[in-house]
């Protein structure tokens, strides 16, 4: 059974269109990451998702049933939001026992499903504590804590690991994958780090100013993107794009190269010259420039590569993307 | 602890004019409770004295407690004051929930009407207000008073609680919509208790004047079972001659009342403001 269907839905706040014509199906079971830019309707198209906001037009089926005229406590699902949202006068416990009281579930079932998300994600000594006294990295956690209790049939998270620090947002973000596969619920995740999309998805849905680019797998989006836009958003560093004519004299299309496909070949035929060098360790980030377009190479391994020097890239030639002018795949 | 604020000379500085400005304040309210316990003749000799052996004297009190129902008007006054304070604060905030928090066509002109009357006083309705009374029979009632004040009071309250209410995080109200928290329940739960602050700043600003309103009571409700404290204590104050004793010790357990509804008031204030500085 299909956990979500979005079927044709459109979202305009006044004049402006917001959400245009989404169509998407998330399957039981399955994490779900929305990516896009910031501002392109990730939030909005959530927040139509959990019934915060009326969709213009269109459908929204959550576990098969029409929901758009559901309240949000009504339709199987939990939210964590950016900001964690914990009501900050009540203790842990209770705003993870809210919902359930919300839904007159007995005293007994609150006890058990508190204990056991709390137990999940280490909370158990601080049940008493207020949310102005614990930490980001906590007050994330009793959030989650506070979707899991309720045991939603999906899970709606909005951009919920952007206010931590690097180090936390690595763990929580595995944290999270550990909770997806011990819950085995359906799962929605919204970001507009693509990292996190790459990591975290069984199936990635890009969105650009409120339209859906391209859905698929991880894999899928990275080694087959529809157009220019998917292919520069997913990977890091992203893909470089140059217009065609620098390797076939005449030719108008733009052609898109990976980094990480890009190396030192003394035939090469793309002369650049390198502007800054990220030495990494396991690998190095040369940002060079040929005829005025930036170019990123990322290569395996340690180069002694200095700033100003010119360096001959090449590619295979089965790696290159060829892009026409409206930036689709050709 | 910020540096500047230990520096002994800035605190010393601080607390100083603070002093100050409370002595310059409270000098008159003292001089009022100093002569209220003082003969006449002692009131006029030596006005900044304190009251001694020779010249103290309960007199004004014992006036004013023989004279008319005095305990009624002060009954009177507070029903008025708290319960005009209490529908202020009611439909206040309700009203600015609704501005804030829902879009609907019109919302912003709503938002500018509700706002007009803090630009044009209340007063120059009177005679309208005098009318409407008379034909509803609420005229010499307490309701009378209580409506008027509510309505005065409504507009700058509406204005500061909606400003308030905008800044609660939308995510909070949003989190208790999918917790399955009614509107209402958000409104009284969730948001009232974060713009506590702004709702005891808006008491605040509305008490004194009600409380020492003489206008309304005079013209709507000036029989003597609905006769306020401010309009009691008239019959002390004649055209020739005042009985100061009186007025002065009138005035003194005037203040009272009010105070303590301050104090309330005042310390929802501060822990407001203290718990939003550590959030
Ligand atoms: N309540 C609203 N009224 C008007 N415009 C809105 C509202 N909420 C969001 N928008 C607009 O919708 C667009 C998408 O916003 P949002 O969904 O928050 O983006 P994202 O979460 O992807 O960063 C933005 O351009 C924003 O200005
Ligand atoms: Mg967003």
């Amino acid at each position: 059974m299909t956990a979500l269907t979005l079927t044709n839905v459109n979202k305009s706040f006044g004049e402006v269109h917001v959400l245009k014509d989404i169509n998407i199906e998330v399957e039981e079971g399955e994490f779900v990451v929305f990516v896009g830019p910031s501002g392109c309707g990730k939030s909005t198209l959530l927040r139509v998702i959990a019934g915060l906001e009326d969709a213009t037009s269109g459908e929204v089926h959550i576990g098969g049933d029409l929901v758009n005229n559901t309240p949000p406590s009504k339709r199987g699902i939990a939210m964590v939001f950016q900001s964690y949202a914990l009501y900050p006068h009540l203790n842990v416990f209770k705003n993870m026992s809210l919902a359930l009281k919300q839904e007159k579930q007995s005293k007994a079932v609150i006890n058990e499903r508190v204990a056991k998300a709390s137990k999940m994600l280490n909370l158990e000594d601080y049940l008493e504590r207020y949310p102005s006294e614990l930490s980001g990295g906590q007050r994330q956690r009793v959030a989650i804590g506070r979707a899991i209790v309720r045991e939603p049939k999906l899970f709606l998270f909005d951009e919920p690991l952007s206010n931590l620090d690097a180090a936390l947002r690595m763990n929580t973000r595995l944290e999270i994958a550990n909770l997806h596969d011990t819950l085995a619920a359906s799962m929605i995740y919204v970001t507009h780090d693509q990292t996190e999309a790459m990591t975290l998805a069984d199936k990635i849905v890009v969105l650009r100013d409120g339209r859906v680019e391209q859905i698929g797998s991880p894999m899928e989006l990275y080694n087959n993107p529809v157009n220019q836009f998917v292919a520069g958003f997913l990977g890091s560093p992203a893909m470089n794009f140059m217009p065609a004519g620098f390797v076939s004299e005449g030719d108008p299309r733009t052609i898109g190269v990976r980094p990480e496909d890009l190396r030192l070949q003394d035939d090469g035929g793309l002369s650049a010259t390198v502007q800054h060098v990220e030495h990494l360790g396991g690998d190095t980030n040369v940002i060079a420039e040929a005829k005025g377009t930036q170019i990123t190479a990322r290569l395996f391994g340690q180069h002694a590569i200095n700033q100003g020097q010119t360096v001959t890239l090449g590619y295979a030639p089965e790696r290159a993307y060829y892009f026409d002018k409206e930036g689709h795949r050709v | 602890m910020n540096k500047a604020r230990t520096n002994p000379f800035n605190n010393i500085a601080m607390h100083g004019a603070l002093i100050l400005y409370t002595l310059i304040a409270l000098f008159p309210v003292f001089v009022i409770l100093i002569n209220s316990f003082k003969t006449r003749k002692a009131i006029f000799r030596e006005p900044l004295a304190l009251p001694d052996a020779d010249s103290f004297s309960l007199i004004g009190y014992q006036t004013v407690l023989k004279q008319g129902d005095f305990f009624l008007y002060f009954q009177n006054s507070l029903i008025v004051t708290v319960a005009s304070l209490f529908f202020v604060l009611l439909f206040g905030a309700m009203a600015a929930f609704a501005l804030a928090e829902y879009r609907f066509k019109g919302n912003t002109l709503m938002g500018l009407y509700l706002a007009l009357g803090i630009m044009i006083p209340i007063r120059i309705g009177t005679v309208a207000i005098l009318e409407m009374m008379v034909a509803t029979g609420l005229v010499n009632t307490l309701w009378a008073l209580i409506l008027v004040y509510t309505a005065q009071g409504l507009p700058l309250a509406v204005f500061i609680l909606s400003e308030f209410m905008r800044q609660v995080s939308d995510d909070l109200k949003n989190a208790a919509r999918v917790d399955g928290l009614s509107e209402y329940a958000i409104f009284f739960r969730l948001v009232l208790p974060l713009v506590r602050p702004a709702m005891a700043t808006v008491a605040v600003f509305n008490m004194i004047p009600i409380w020492n309103d003489l206008w309304f009571p005079l013209i709507l409700a000036p029989a003597e079972e609905t006769k306020t404290l401010t309009l009691g204590s008239q019959v002390f104050i004649g055209q020739f001659v005042t009985d100061w004793n009186a007025v002065l010790s009138a005035l003194s357990m005037a203040i009272l009342p009010v105070l303590v509804l301050y104090v309330i008031f005042s310390r929802q204030l501060i822990r407001g403001l203290t718990s939003g500085a550590v959030k």
